[in-house]
Formats: C-alpha cells, sequence, structure tokens
C-alpha cells in the first residue's frame, strides 16, 4: 500500500483523533491538577452528553438541532457535574484514593441509569445532511463531521485560555492551582473555584460527547472508548496544565493515526501506549512541568 | 507510608470484590427450580458492546422456553431458564458457563455470540461433559461434540456471499473485521477463494472488537479504491464504521459493503439510513415469506416489543431449544452425551428458517440468503442458495485434510 499517499489525510484524522483525546482530557486534567481528583465518570459525561444530543434531536429535528444539541449537552452534562462534585467529590476532598473508588461507583450507575433509561442497544444520532458530506481538497477528502470537530476543539480551547487568563475566575483558579492554602487565606473561595471547574471539564465532556455522536455510536459504554486515552493525555501532558495537555493530545493523536498507516489499529494502540511508557521514562513530569503546590505531597 | 500502602491494598481489594460483585447475581425468570422442574442455562451478553445483538437471542430463547412450558414442558417437565450475562466478555463467559453447569446444575445451555466467547467457554464444556446450543455463524475450524452449532459454517454464509459477489463481476476485494478469531478465520478462507478465483484482496483491516475508530481504515480503503467491501465487524462497531464512511462521502450505495453481522435488529438500531444499500448473507431474513416465520414473528412481537426486529440469530437461537427439545425427547433423557447424538439424527424439523436438520458433524444444514437492506430496515431478499448446504466446519481450501468426525 502506498504509504506517502497516506501520510496527508490520516495527519488530518491525527488532528480529528488528537482533538476527541483533547476534548476527553481537559476536564479530567484541570480537576486533577486543582483538587488532585481523579474522576473515573468522567467517560460517563461524554456518554450523556451523546445522549442529550440524541434528546435534543428529537425535539428539535431539522438540520440545526445538532448547533442547538451543543449547548444544551454543555449545559446538561455541567449541571450533573455540579451535582457531582457537591454531593461526592467535595465531601471525599481530603481523601483522594476513595474519590477513585467513589466515582468509579458513580460511573457504573451512571451506565446502568442510562442502559435502564435508553435500552442496552444504545440510540441514533444522525449526522445533519451538511456535516454527513465531505470536501475534496485534491486528493485528501475531509469529512465535514472530522473538520466541525477540529473548529469545536479550537473554539473551547480558546475559550479556555481566555476564561484562565483573562477573567477573574480565571485568576482565581490559576492562584488556587498554585498554592490552595494561601488563595484560600487571601478570601478566594476555593470551593467556588473547585466547583466551576469540575462543572466546566464536565460541560467539555458533554460537548465532546455530541462530537463524538457524529462518529460513532451512542451506548451506555461509549464513555468507556475514551477514558483510556484520555487518562494518556493527561498524565503525559503534565498534571494540571492545559498547555501539555493539548500538546500531548495532538501528540497521541497523531501518532497514533500515523501508527495505521503501516500496522493494524490493535498493534497502533498498543504502540501508543508504549510511546506513553517510554515517554514517561524520560520525561516523567510530562510534556509541561507544573509546579504546583497541591502535587507537593 | 504504610498507611498508603494499605489503602491501596484495601482499594484493590474493593476493586476486585466490586468488579465480581457487578457481574454475579444471575436472575431466575421461572420459579419452582425444585421438584419437576428442569434447568437450563441462557447466556447471553445483556450488557457491554455486544448487547446490541445479544439480548434479542436471548428474548427468543426466552420465549421458545414459554412456549414449550405453555405446551407441558420437556418430558413432562418445565424448563427453568437461569438467565446469566456474558457481558461481552470472554472470560465471563467461562465463568459464567461453569457458575451454571456446576453450580447450578443445568441440563444444557443456550447462548454465546462472538467466536472468542464460545472458544473461552469450550474447555468449560469439555471438561464437564455439558452442551452448548451455539446460535451465530461462525469461522468454523473447531468442531467439538459439546456443542450445536446451528449458526452457519464459512460454507453457508461467507462463501455464498463470495459467490454472489463474484457473481455480480466484483474484482476487488477489501477485507474488514473486529479483530478475534471469526474475522480472522472467515477472511483467510475468504482470500484463499479470492485468490483461487484470480480475482484481488485490494486490502485487509482489523478494528479492536467495540473500537470506534475508523479514520486509518477509511484512508487506507479510499487508497485501495476495492470494488466491494466485506465486513466482519461485530457489535456497536458498526455504527462507527458506516457514520465514518458516510461522513467520508463512501456509503454503501457508492461503494458495496457486504456484512456478515448485520441483521434487520442491527440495522434498525444503527438507523436504516445509514445501512441502507448494504448487502448481508443470512440463513434467515425476516422478509422470508413462510408460514412458521409470521408464526414467529407475531409471537415474539406480543411478548417483547410489537415493533421488533428479527435476525438471524434470534431464529437459532429460537430453534436451538426446540431442537434440544425433540432430541431429549429422543433420547428420554436428559443426559447431554445422548441428547446430542439424538440432535444429529433427529432428520427435517420445522423453523421459522423453513425445515433444517443437524448434520452428523452436529451443525445445522441449511440455506443461505443474499439480501439488500432497505430504507425501512428490511431485507429484500436477492438471491438463495436453492438447496440446503451441507455444513463443512473445515474448508478444503485453508485447511486442507482436515476433517469433522463426532
Amino acid at each position: 500500500m502506498d504509504s506517502v499517499a497516506l501520510f496527508l489525510p490520516q495527519l488530518f484524522n491525527g488532528l480529528s483523533v488528537a482533538s476527541l483525546y483533547l476534548l476527553a482530557a481537559v476536564g479530567l486534567a484541570l480537576s486533577f491538577g486543582l483538587m488532585r481528583v481523579i474522576n473515573m465518570a468522567h467517560g460517563e459525561m461524554l456518554m450523556l452528553g451523546g445522549y442529550l444530543a440524541w434528546l435534543t434531536l428529537m425535539v428539535v429535528p431539522g438540520a440545526f438541532g445538532i448547533l442547538l444539541a451543543l449547548p444544551v449537552a454543555f449545559l446538561g452534562t455541567a449541571a450533573i457535574g455540579a451535582l457531582v462534585h457537591m454531593g461526592l467529590i467535595r465531601r471525599l476532598a481530603d481523601r483522594p484514593l476513595d474519590t477513585l473508588l467513589a466515582t468509579w461507583g458513580l460511573s457504573l450507575i451512571l451506565q446502568q441509569a442510562a442502559r435502564d433509561l435508553f435500552g442496552a442497544i444504545g440510540v441514533e444520532v444522525r449526522a445533519p445532511d451538511w456535516l454527513a458530506g465531505s470536501i475534496s481538497l485534491g486528493d485528501v477528502v475531509i469529512p465535514s463531521a472530522r473538520l466541525m470537530i477540529i473548529v469545536m476543539t479550537l473554539l473551547v480551547l480558546g475559550g479556555i485560555a481566555l476564561m484562565l487568563n483573562r477573567s477573574r475566575i480565571g485568576l482565581d483558579i490559576r492562584a488556587v492551582n498554585q498554592d490552595r492554602m494561601m488563595a484560600s487565606a487571601t478570601g478566594i473561595n476555593v470551593r467556588k473555584v473547585e466547583l466551576t471547574v469540575f462543572c466546566a471539564g464536565a460541560g467539555v465532556a458533554g460537548l465532546a460527547g455530541v462530537l463524538l455522536a457524529l462518529l460513532g455510536p451512542v451506548t451506555p459504554n461509549a464513555g468507556q472508548v475514551y477514558i483510556v486515552p484520555a487518562f494518556l493525555v493527561v498524565v503525559m501532558g503534565g498534571l494540571g496544565s492545559l498547555t501539555g495537555t493539548s500538546m500531548a493530545a495532538l501528540i497521541l493523536g497523531l501518532f497514533s493515526a500515523l501508527a495505521q498507516i503501516f500496522f493494524d489499529v490493535s498493534i497502533a494502540q498498543m504502540l501508543m501506549l508504549v510511546l506513553v511508557i517510554l515517554f514517561l521514562q524520560i520525561r516523567p513530569q510530562g510534556v509541561v512541568a507544573v509546579r504546583s503546590r497541591a502535587l507537593d505531597v | 507510608m504504610i498507611s498508603v500502602r494499605r489503602r491501596v491494598l484495601a482499594l484493590a481489594c474493593m476493586a476486585s470484590s466490586l468488579a465480581l460483585g457487578a457481574c454475579s447475581g444471575g436472575q431466575s425468570a421461572d420459579s419452582g427450580s425444585g421438584g419437576d422442574g428442569i434447568a437450563v442455562g441462557v447466556l447471553q451478553s445483556l450488557t457491554g458492546t455486544m448487547a446490541i445483538s445479544e439480548i434479542t437471542v436471548k428474548n427468543a430463547e426466552m420465549l421458545a422456553i414459554e412456549e414449550i412450558n405453555a405446551a407441558g414442558g420437556v418430558l413432562g417437565r418445565k424448563i427453568t431458564a437461569l438467565v446469566e450475562d456474558g457481558a461481552s466478555d470472554p472470560s465471563t463467559f467461562a465463568q459464567k458457563a461453569s457458575k451454571l453447569i456446576e453450580d447450578n446444575g443445568v441440563a444444557t445451555v443456550f447462548g454465546g455470540w462472538t467466536s472468542a466467547s464460545r472458544k473461552a467457554m469450550l474447555p468449560v464444556f469439555e471438561r464437564t461433559g455439558n452442551l452448548l446450543w451455539y446460535p451465530v455463524q461462525f469461522e468454523g475450524n473447531e468442531c467439538s461434540p459439546n456443542i450445536m452449532y446451528s449458526g452457519a459454517q464459512p460454507n453457508q454464509q461467507a462463501l455464498p456471499a463470495l459467490q454472489w459477489a463474484v457473481g455480480q463481476g466484483y474484482k476487488s476485494y477489501f477485507l474488514i473485521g473486529s479483530d478475534y478469531v471469526y474475522p480472522r478465520t472467515a477472511n483467510l478462507i475468504l482470500k484463499k477463494h479470492i485468490e483461487k478465483d484470480g480475482l484481488k484482496v485490494a486490502g485487509e483491516s482489523y478494528v479492536p472488537l467495540g473500537g470506534t475508530d475508523f479514520s486509518g481504515v477509511i484512508a487506507k480503503i479510499q487508497q485501495a479504491k476495492p470494488d466491494i467491501i466485506i465486513n466482519t465487524l461485530n457489535g456497536d462497531s458498526n455504527v462507527a464504521f458506516f457514520k465514518q464512511m458516510q461522513a467520508a462521502g463512501l456509503s454503501p450505495t457508492r461503494l458495496p459493503v457486504m456484512s456478515f453481522s448485520i441483521g434487520e435488529q442491527e440495522a434498525q438500531a444503527m438507523g436504516p439510513r445509514l445501512v441502507e444499500g448494504s448487502y448481508a448473507s443470512w440463513n434467515y431474513f425476516q422478509s422470508l415469506t413462510l408460514e412458521d416465520n409470521a408464526k414467529f414473528i407475531a409471537a415474539y412481537r406480543k411478548k417483547y416489543d410489537a415493533n421488533a426486529a428479527i435476525t438471524d440469530p434470534m431464529v437459532h437461537g429460537y430453534l436451538n431449544v426446540y431442537a434440544w427439545k425433540a432430541a431429549v425427547e429422543k433420547a428420554g433423557g436428559f443426559d447431554p452425551e445422548k441428547v446430542r447424538k439424538a440432535a444429529a439424527t433427529l432428520g427435517s424439523f420445522a423453523t421459522p428458517m423453513g425445515p433444517v436438520s443437524f448434520a452428523a458433524n452436529q451443525s445445522l444444514v441449511q440455506k443461505a440468503y443474499i439480501g439488500r437492506l432497505k430504507a425501512d430496515g428490511q431485507f429484500e431478499i436477492l438471491s438463495d442458495s436453492g438447496e440446503a448446504i451441507q455444513p463443512e466446519p473445515y474448508d478444503p481450501l485453508a485447511f486442507p485434510g482436515k476433517s469433522c468426525t463426532l
């Protein structure tokens, strides 16, 4: 097979895979950086995003229902994130291992709830006609849905960067990230900051769920497929850094797509794990090292 | 430091006990397992990536059991079905099979879908001398006295599909499948036959079971420009594959796809418009006009869902229960060894897919049909094999010199 001819389309595919990894990982990275919380139920936010898209499309079927589904899924999963944070994570604040277990339990509960509510078989989210086609650039065929994913990811990244660097709450987030005690002492409401970050992370995962529904099945297990790559991205990126997370997502997405030129998907996935292991041997602190008191244990 | 280590240990313990807890707890459908009942196992994936296909097979098996009980049971004994969830995980299948046989003492087990699950259960059935009724098409290259293979052998599904495609003038074939034993072996057989016919294998790609990223595979398909794709993906992966093919401008109407695991039910769940125009090869289509078929469809829809789609593996699951009943009655008892011998000599019996019989190699003698999916999720039957095809577990080209004698 002509691997040179495959290179360009795979470069593009890699960007779209990286975008999905990034959307799935960014909430995990932010909440880990801030709270040292490993949220095992994060994948279920993707899944819920997919189901919210399905529900929105039932109410607003037309061509632009999917555009409405994006804010609906964002707000819906952010609201669920708020419940999870207030009902579970906040109460286990000083017990990271217990949070790990509790959120894993929550993930099982959410999966089963989706199964009971919507059926184990999954639901159909159809891309509208304007997203179902593709654009040809010479030999390279670019599916509109993948282009949309890349654009949305850039928008989300821009939004988060603006929020972190330009807004009051962003300043608070950075302060808490650097030194929680000190930030608290200067009057920053740490719990409010944590809640905001957790909700935003859940909301972005919900967005990712809508975009994922354009390319894959919406089933109770949909989140499970993306949670492992998302954790890989977080670990490789350097815990809690937006730049690091973005770069790690890009590296892993491109690597996985380019490896698929030469190998089967199974082998490509294995090679991706090997890459992460080797990378962490050489650079244990991740792509971008974060100096955070939160991480000094 | 010690406390951390303890916590990690506790975590591991809790995690493993949770995992076990989450998987156990089978439900008994009928009460009254004592006294004059006879227990059988029904073991399908009720959760996970295969649930899309397997839940309805469980339903069909339960329907047959219920009908048999309503008609007086087997040898005057009511059947008690013990339903277990294989959770789309081969090792769970093995564990549940062993639980059903050794803890619950079931007379036989109906179940399994992926060949990975069947291969995992096989040692359990051989060790305990029990009998598994397996309802799904598979890759052959296996022949165990402890399994009744009612699903198609390769020469009853894959090869008729290839013959049809060759007859249509397709010259270049791209093979795509989930990465486990069935697609790998089925494609091995197909490749031998494609090469023998002097045609071209344009490419071959595998994706992990449940995988949803087809970007690389589709880029390879675009490069290889095959005439037709032969698709042995299983479960949810199909949804992702067809969605991403459509996004890349390759809907089944532009590049034909012949699938071995997409039936009416999967088409309905995926949205028929996504897979409209794609081809399938099965031993049964819901659109078959047979009296027994109409009766079965009506009974199933009355019990479960008025709009339910009916598929080939469901009918195989259903006929397996009736074949077991007939074999038990012929053998005059529930001993699996006698039952399997009786089953292989039952002769022809009526089923929703027409009259079929078990061959001496414990596989089903049955017809093959090729269908094209319509917008309403039903198949238009394009051709059939005419005669019922004798099952051949070992393809002579791919596995020369091997034969199945039981």
